[in-house]
């Protein structure tokens, strides 16, 4: 597997909602390359007929009481809200004006 | 002896005697703080206030004739992954700076009820992600033996401070070694208890399947009491464990290794290890047999790969984990300017928000987890998860516990590997299998490394909730270490 390029690196923080400089892109480009060209080796292993393990427990469907309990008060959940207004979070714009 | 070079039994039997008060054992570990930390950078914050009025209420307790845990009136350091509603919690990252959380961590609650004095939130990686501290958004903390080493990480703040005699104790978590090798390489004790044994309520996450809390202190029985005091069942983590928590407190008392199968790992040796670090592991090796001990070598071929996959789970884990921080509920929010979407703000929040490390992280694990590119790293990696799985199950049907060095190589120079990602991973190389695993595993202070006079740290894995042997192979070593040093590793340490 080559080493990634620039583009793609650009691609990425997109995804991840980073709005990255043209310094960061040339860096990380870089050093995501050897980073990935590294972690490749577990292609190394032949592990076809090998179960994934998403997990170190077998542990599913983990239920507990339907009880209510105590919970936030709306100051409380609010706290370190950026911009609260009127008992809500005040966001940007998330849709595009018509 | 002063207070501040006690052990936290000691202090805990001083203050349940009523010789000293829990208010002078805090002021005696503030004042240090006061007096070393600026060198030293352990601390994030410093909660005084906090931490005298958590004394006097020890005190009082005390003196209305109430029965005191093991631990009451102690001082701790918590790492700033563990949400406190009084203190800050960062994480050690600009994007969180100044956020108090709404609720407690379960192991600050747990740490809250059995007594322990918060004295403050120590410094760490950004999310803990490093091995060093130099990625904090804070500036990095210092190794107390050589001030121009780093002190390990991630959880490096809480060596630092324990090294430092700024606290007895500390709290860290441990997802690729975060405990361990900064307790190795500081001369501490630190262990990761088996995943699930620990809450992770309230704990910053980091990546979920392999995040684990555990303690730090400077001998192997004040560690087994803080795990005793912090782990066990909790309903708020469905990845609990809801089991009793492993005799750990017993096991450290017990101190024996008369009979135990122990299992050298094959794989954790040679190019790439320091060779003073590799003598006093031999060394170790030898010690054990002759104290009854039966040391075998044990092969575990996919540990090998341990690496590689872990560096493809846990950045696949951060990078949707790390998707809250979205500049929307809490913390900073960058360019709300009126005219910029939410997608905007978020981007340029993120990007003033998160340092170089957390960055490179999300990246690669939204790229192991894209459609094209999923099977053949994501994918593979859990593959290789599960055979390192076996190749434990495997080597615990021969041998009891399995040993390594910690660490390849002692604290490095600060600066060294800090723009370096591929350099800086391979302080993980021994510790990683476990977190993949699940398992128990514990680094105790092993000696100091010729070429550099820096502490060297032994690594003892067990099965997963086999903790308590963890603690009865620590305990038996720091035993025999104390015959031969005449005292204590630490003992040792360049007084500054």
């Amino acid at each position: 597997m080559s080493a990634i390029t620039r583009d793609e690196v650009a691609h990425l923080a997109r995804l991840s909602r980073l709005a990255l400089t043209e310094d960061e892109l040339d860096h990380f480009a870089a050093q995501l390359g050897v980073i990935l060209e590294s972690v490749a080796r577990v292609s190394e292993v032949a592990a076809d007929d090998i179960p994934p393990s998403s997990h170190a427990l077998p542990l599913t469907n983990v239920f507990r009481p339907d009880e209510r309990q105590p919970s936030l008060t709306p100051d409380q959940a609010l706290a370190g809200a950026p911009a609260p207004e009127e008992n809500r979070f005040r966001v940007p714009r998330i849709l595009e004006e018509e | 002896m002063t207070l501040i070079h006690k052990s936290a039994a000691e202090l805990a039997a001083l203050i349940a005697s009523g010789e000293v008060s829990a208010v002078e054992v805090s002021r005696a570990h503030l004042d240090r703080i006061a007096e070393v930390d600026e060198q030293v950078g352990a601390f994030l914050h410093v909660a005084e206030d906090a931490a005298l009025a958590q004394a006097r209420a020890v005190d009082a307790r005390r003196a209305a004739g109430e029965e005191l845990g093991p631990l009451a009136g102690v001082p701790i350091a918590h790492k700033d992954v563990f949400a406190t509603t009084d203190m800050p919690t960062t994480c050690g990252s600009k994007i969180l700076e100044g956020w108090r959380p709404p609720y407690d961590a379960t192991v600050t609650r747990r740490l809250r009820e059995a007594g322990l004095v918060i004295l403050g939130k120590t410094n760490m990686d950004e999310f803990a992600m490093g091995s060093s501290t130099e990625n904090s958004a804070f500036g990095p903390s210092r190794n107390p033996w050589d001030l121009s080493r780093v002190p390990g990480g991630s959880s490096g703040g809480s060596s630092a401070a324990v090294a430092a005699f700024e606290a007895p104790l500390s709290t860290g978590t441990d997802t690729g070694g975060s405990i361990r090798q900064p307790a190795a390489v500081t001369g501490l004790v630190g262990m990761k208890p088996t995943y699930g044994g620990s809450s992770r309520y309230g704990v910053v996450a980091f990546a979920s399947s392999l995040d684990t809390p555990g303690p730090f202190a400077r001998n192997v029985l004040d560690a087994a009491l803080l795990h005793a005091v912090f782990s066990g069942h909790d309903p708020r983590d469905s990845t609990s464990i809801d089991a009793p928590v492993p005799p750990v407190v017993e096991a450290a008392r017990q101190a024996s290794v008369e009979g135990l199968r122990v299992g050298v790992v094959n794989e954790f040796s040679g190019e790439g290890y320091q060779p003073g670090v590799l003598a006093r592991f031999h060394e170790a090796c030898a010690l054990l047999e002759e104290f009854g001990a039966k040391v075998v070598e044990v092969s575990c071929p996919s540990f090998r790969y341990a690496m590689p996959a872990y560096y493809l789970i846990a950045p696949s884990e951060c990078s949707s984990n790390l998707a809250r921080f979205d500049a929307m509920r809490f913390g900073l929010r960058v360019g709300d300017d009126g005219t910029r979407s939410a997608e905007e703000v978020m981007a340029l929040t993120r990007a003033a928000g998160f340092g170089p490390e957390v960055k490179r992280r999300i990246m690669i694990g939204t790229y192991a987890l894209s459609s094209g590119y999923y099977d053949a790293y994501y994918g593979q990696a859990q593959k290789v998860r599960t055979l390192i799985t076996r190749d434990f199950t495997a080597a615990f049907e021969q041998v009891d516990v399995l040993i390594s060095p910690t660490t390849p190589t002692t604290a490095f120079p600060i600066g060294e590997r800090a723009d370096d990602p591929m350099a800086m991973y391979l302080a993980d190389l021994c510790t990683i299998p476990a977190n993949l695993a699940g398992n128990a595993a514990i680094s105790v202070p092993c000696g100091l490394a010729d070429e550099d006079g820096m502490p060297v740290g032994l690594q003892i894995m067990a099965p997963v909730l086999g903790d308590d042997r963890c603690y009865r192979v620590g305990a038996a070593l720091e035993a025999a270490y104390r015959d031969r040093w005449g005292g204590s590793l630490l003992e040792k340490a360049p007084a500054f």
